[in-house]
């Protein structure tokens, strides 16, 4: 449990609010952070925080969730495309498991993402809903 | 200068940025009066939190709105005050991971406040003195509440989550400057919650006259006469809204007209967000205002309290209303659950 709750807090920054980098050499944005740059190969280090918004790339319905998940079943885990190009996948939320299609647009929200029993630490997170507002790709 | 007991700053300062935040999904007064074989409830509808949304998740979606229409960096805040009865930690600050989420730490001040629903206006009034000092250039202000009522109890008809924040910065910048404020405490026991209970409690007789009509009368009678102010003055008034008819007779006592609420009235579509709930009215009048437009705001918490407020609106107000969802897109975004998936969605089921 301690253990979790250590790897929980480093990845603070890309759990609540999508903090990325962006590669200096080729103006890459990386998510989740990696401080080498995929396409480049370069050292990137340089902070960066991602917008939030994307479109479903391709989604699955889970009815049977792992451990920590089940009050949640049915629910959505999507491939996200971000607007500003990297993928990553996340839960989401607010939308019925027959109402998401390939190409929806999408904002990242920080929720609940699961709790260490009653007494246990909240872990909070991005999850991803349709977008409220609508906006351009 | 100050002789009377509205409180001033040393500088002028106002609101530069709001937000709102209203969970999706609702059920209805018929509803809970059917499980519970009553003939109606005193509002049409309140707004459910979802199974992943808690005080900190509302304050956040909130707060992200107010730094959009701020148009400030969240480094710039230097304090975070999260208002609200129903923290999701009863030891650990919700407003440090508030302001982790929004990229606002380290250097700042974060800590929650409890006043029952008066809780966002007391973390507003404290903002508007760190501001006023000079001891910070934006303080950020929330009240946020996923509220609880006992199954079968008069206030499951209201008790309802969501939450606004308020950004106070110097008065140059502001969409509405502070030009005065007053706070009216005393100890009154209509509403309570003891230590590891799951609801609150009411003081039956304490709830209405001597409980919410006497602190917001006394607050929004004395800020109006020492400004020499009458109701007909404002453009708008909001109160607190645990339901629509208290906030309705008290603007009526004080002469303010039907028109005058309107805007601000929430409770009927949202129910009642306690901590987040004259503030949301606030909002959505912020969301009509026009420059120039005088504004009265004054909440009211158990316990007891009334926190009163004059703004007026500038010429910043058009561009930023635009800025970020506005509490009617929250309002409009609307999904109906039933009693069953409503007691789970809130965990009243015990397994």
């Amino acid at each position: 449990m301690e253990h979790k709750v250590a790897h929980d807090w480093r990845l603070r920054g890309q759990r609540y609010r999508l903090e990325g980098e962006v590669c200096e050499h080729c103006g890459n944005k990386i998510f989740p952070p990696r401080d080498i740059c995929p396409e480049c190969h370069q050292p990137a280090k340089k902070p960066y925080t991602l917008s939030g918004r994307g479109e479903v790339y391709s989604f699955s319905t889970l009815s049977s969730a792992p451990e920590g998940f089940e009050a949640y079943a049915p629910y959505t885990v999507a491939l996200i495309k971000l607007a500003e190009g990297p993928m990553l996948t996340a839960q989401l939320t607010d939308v019925a498991p027959n109402e998401v299609t390939i190409g929806m647009p999408v904002e990242m929200v920080t929720r609940r993402i699961r709790t260490q029993g009653e007494d246990g630490v909240i872990t909070y997170g991005y999850k991803f809903r349709p977008a409220l507002v609508a906006h351009a790709q | 200068m100050n002789n009377g007991h509205i409180m001033h700053s040393q500088r002028p300062v106002g609101i530069v940025g709001y937000g709102s935040y209203i969970p999706m999904y609702r059920i209805t007064n018929a509803e809970i009066a059917r499980v519970w074989g009553h003939e109606s409830g005193p509002i049409k509808e309140k707004a459910v939190a979802g199974l992943d949304e808690d005080t900190i998740t509302i304050a956040i979606e909130a707060a992200r709105n107010a730094l959009v229409r701020a148009a400030i960096a969240p480094e710039e805040l230097r304090a975070v005050w999260v208002g609200s009865e129903s923290p999701p930690y009863a030891v650990k600050p919700s407003a440090t991971i508030v302001a982790e989420a929004l990229g606002a730490t380290p250097y700042l001040l974060a800590g929650d406040m409890q006043f029952a629903c008066k809780a966002g206006t007391e973390a507003l009034q404290a903002a508007l003195g760190l501001v006023g000092s000079g001891m910070g250039d934006y303080a950020l202000a929330i009240g946020a509440d996923t509220a609880q009522g006992r199954p079968g109890d008069e206030l499951e008809f209201t008790a309802a989550s969501g939450g606004t924040a308020l950004i106070v910065g110097p008065a140059e910048a502001a969409l509405a400057v502070c030009r005065g404020s007053l706070s009216y405490v005393t100890d009154t026991p209509d509403f309570w919650r003891r230590a590891h209970e799951q609801y609150p409690r009411h003081g039956g007789r304490f709830t209405g006259e001597p409980g919410y009509f006497h602190h917001i009368q006394a607050a929004a009678e004395v800020i109006l006469e020492e400004m020499g102010l009458q109701a007909a003055d404002f453009a708008y008034a909001v109160f607190h809204q645990p339901n629509v008819k208290f906030p309705m007779r008290a603007g009526g006592r004080l002469g303010f007209t039907k028109q005058q609420l309107a805007p601000g009235m929430v409770s009927n579509t949202i129910g009642n967000t306690y901590a987040g709930a004259a503030i949301t009215g606030f909002a959505a009048t912020l969301d009509v205002a026009n420059p120039g437009d005088r504004i009265l705001l004054a909440s009211f918490g158990s316990g007891a309290g009334s926190d009163a407020f004059v703004w007026e609106v500038t010429e910043a107000i058009k561009e930023r209303q635009s800025r970020a969802p506005k509490v009617a897109d929250y309002i409009r975004r609307r999904a109906e659950i039933d009693y069953a998936l409503y007691a789970r969605y809130r965990g009243k089921l015990a397994m």
